[in-house]
């Protein structure tokens, strides 16, 4: 497939977007059931939902790039029942939303306590959080479905696409949140950075499991499906267009294999490797800078991990296209 | 429940492209649809939109090798795995002839339903930036304006060795569901169960069996009785009397 930059731009910000966003409500629910020492300052709080909101609104305005028609985009949120891509478009207002309204809590100070247990205090923040944290999940299923609904493109129809989707977004949020807790200074850095090092592995895990799967998938449509002959030598000799059309734009990368190899190689070590290690220092010399650098070479990471996840993907239309 | 659809005879094929041109005819002079837009159509990477296109394949290896050419359209799926996916509803299938079609109008170009569809039948036109497809010429197929044999898709009338056959798959006694279950009609990438509605009728052999006796008819019995005496040298020829 053409690794469209719209959508690369996309799926990266806002899976960390919804990444910062669920690191930022583990912090309040540390902080209220105890987990975590000190309280957080608020202004943490505000600050990330801030970067959450600039994320998402990033995000969506990278993907209206993809559009023919942006101006008909309210189109898409029809159809929810069938196509999870309207489910996207639904989930991702909703959650951006809930999580305007859980930061303005914070920032108005508006926060009464709806029940208490006497050593717990069930707060409206904490029940809006949940509900944002919530749809910040469905967001990443939404996201990682719309890819993994497709049967026919066979290195995406795997529960390992929306698994690589929620953790690498949920690894690259946290690994912003650790960045963001120690510039503030406040103790949750640890339990971010933690939480980093958590979800970076794991993903890390997943990740080379789908390269592994990839790699060794066999294919359901051939040649002689393609154009009902059964024959093991078909050979394309003209494909109905001479300058090139529609179907050797969108479904081909149009790079060379060491390319894609290298972009492979890049993102292994940009999105796991070097994030780990600048975690550890940063974390237990309480860097900013460190952390702060593996958020970013991180995210430069998901993009080249994005690159390469749509170029990996081969479409069956392509064995009509087979000269490209 | 009709089921409209187009039955391609590869057998007779002969990939001259003139359901391509008539298609790009008919559906970009049509007053529907906005046409189907090229882009550099005579520069030097000619580009554009096309429902239909003639693809050839070369199956085997020298000498023992075949030409196969190809027309590939959209097959209007029984079960069009583009129409779910699109987040508008401008993609859907119509209930009354089990046509895919477009609604140009609610389209948002998001080329989703492009990647939602095995067999490349999507194109974007560049220039409306909507998706385009095939749609069985259903702005002409039902026109009361001309004669009934005139109602058929452009490719189909266009076809000079009658390689595209029009009809209801779902009539069992429609010519191109005779054709299907006599000639042994196939669809294509079965494997994902789209259940497409284009059928494709395969190569066959057509050998004749000339022997030998059919040639030269040794058993001739006018032969058989006949005593020749053979030619000799010295008997005089015609020319000795002429000259």
């Amino acid at each position: 497939m053409h690794p469209a930059f719209s959508v690369i731009f996309l799926t990266t910000l806002i899976g960390a977007g919804q990444g910062l966003f669920l690191a930022l409500y583990t912090g309040q629910v540390y902080n209220t059931f105890g987990v975590v020492g000190d309280a957080a300052p608020s202004s943490l709080y505000i600050a990330g939902t801030f970067l959450v909101l600039v994320l998402m609104g990033l995000g969506l305005f990278a993907s209206f790039f993809h559009l023919g028609r942006p101006e008909r985009a309210w189109r898409a949120a029809t159809k929810w029942k069938t196509s999870w891509l309207a489910r996207e478009v639904i989930v991702l207002p909703a959650f951006s939303g809930m999580a305007f309204i859980w930061g303005a809590l914070h920032y108005f100070n508006i926060d009464p306590v709806l029940v208490t247990t006497g050593t717990v205090d069930i707060s409206l923040s904490l029940v809006v959080g949940l509900l944002a944290g919530l749809l910040a999940l469905l967001l990443y299923l939404c996201t990682g479905m719309i890819y993994a609904a497709i049967k026919f493109i066979q290195e995406w129809a795997s529960p390992l696409t929306v698994i690589n989707y929620t953790l690498l977004g949920l690894a690259s949020g946290f690994s912003l949140a650790a960045a963001l807790a120690a510039w503030f200074g406040s103790s949750l850095t640890n339990a971010y950075a933690g939480w980093t090092l958590v979800f970076t592995l794991v993903g890390f895990g997943t990740r080379m499991f789908s390269l592994y799967r990839n790699g060794r998938i066999k294919r359901k449509s051939t040649a002689c499906t393609a154009i009902g002959v059964r024959h093991p030598k078909i050979r394309q000799i003209s494909q109905g267009a001479m300058g090139g059309s529609f179907n050797t734009r969108e479904f081909f990368h149009h790079k060379s294999p060491q390319f894609v190899q290298t972009v492979k190689v890049f993102f292994l070590i940009t999105v796991f490797i070097v994030p780990i290690t600048l975690v550890v220092i940063g974390w237990s010399n309480h860097l900013f800078t460190l952390l702060a650098a593996a958020a970013l070479v991180q995210y430069v990471g998901l993009l080249a991990e994005r690159w390469f996840f749509f170029a990996q993907a081969n479409h069956p239309q392509n064995l009509y296209y087979q000269a490209t | 429940m009709t089921q409209l659809a187009l039955v391609i005879d590869l057998n007779v094929c002969v990939g001259c492209s003139a359901c391509v041109t008539s298609c790009k005819e008919w559906n970009t002079s049509g007053e529907s649809g906005g046409g189907m837009s090229d882009k550099n159509p005579y520069g030097k990477d000619p580009t554009g939109t096309f429902f239909n296109r003639v693809q050839t394949f070369e199956v085997g290896e020298y000498p023992k090798v075949e030409t196969v050419h190809f027309p590939k359209s959209c097959l209007h799926c029984e079960d069009p795995p583009c129409v779910p996916v699109c987040p508008t509803g401008a993609s859907y299938k119509r209930k009354e002839d089990g046509i895919v079609l477009v609604d140009y109008d609610k389209c948002i170009g998001c080329k989703y339903c492009s990647w939602a569809c095995p067999y490349g039948a999507r194109e974007i036109d560049e220039k409306q930036k909507v998706m385009k497809k095939c749609t069985l010429c259903v702005d002409r197929i039902y026109d009361m304006s001309l004669p009934e044999e005139r109602r058929k898709p452009s490719c189909v009338l266009a076809c000079p060795t009658s390689a595209r056959l029009f009809g209801d798959v779902h009539d069992p006694d429609s010519e191109v569901s005779t054709a299907i279950a006599e000639r042994g009609g196939y669809q294509l990438m079965p494997e994902w169960g789209t259940r497409p509605s284009n059928h494709y009728l395969p190569r066959r052999k057509t050998k004749a069996h000339v022997t030998e006796e059919a040639l030269h008819r040794i058993d001739n019995p006018l032969k058989k009785e006949e005593q020749r005496t053979p030619v000799s040298s010295d008997l005089p020829t015609l020319d000795d009397f002429l000259f």
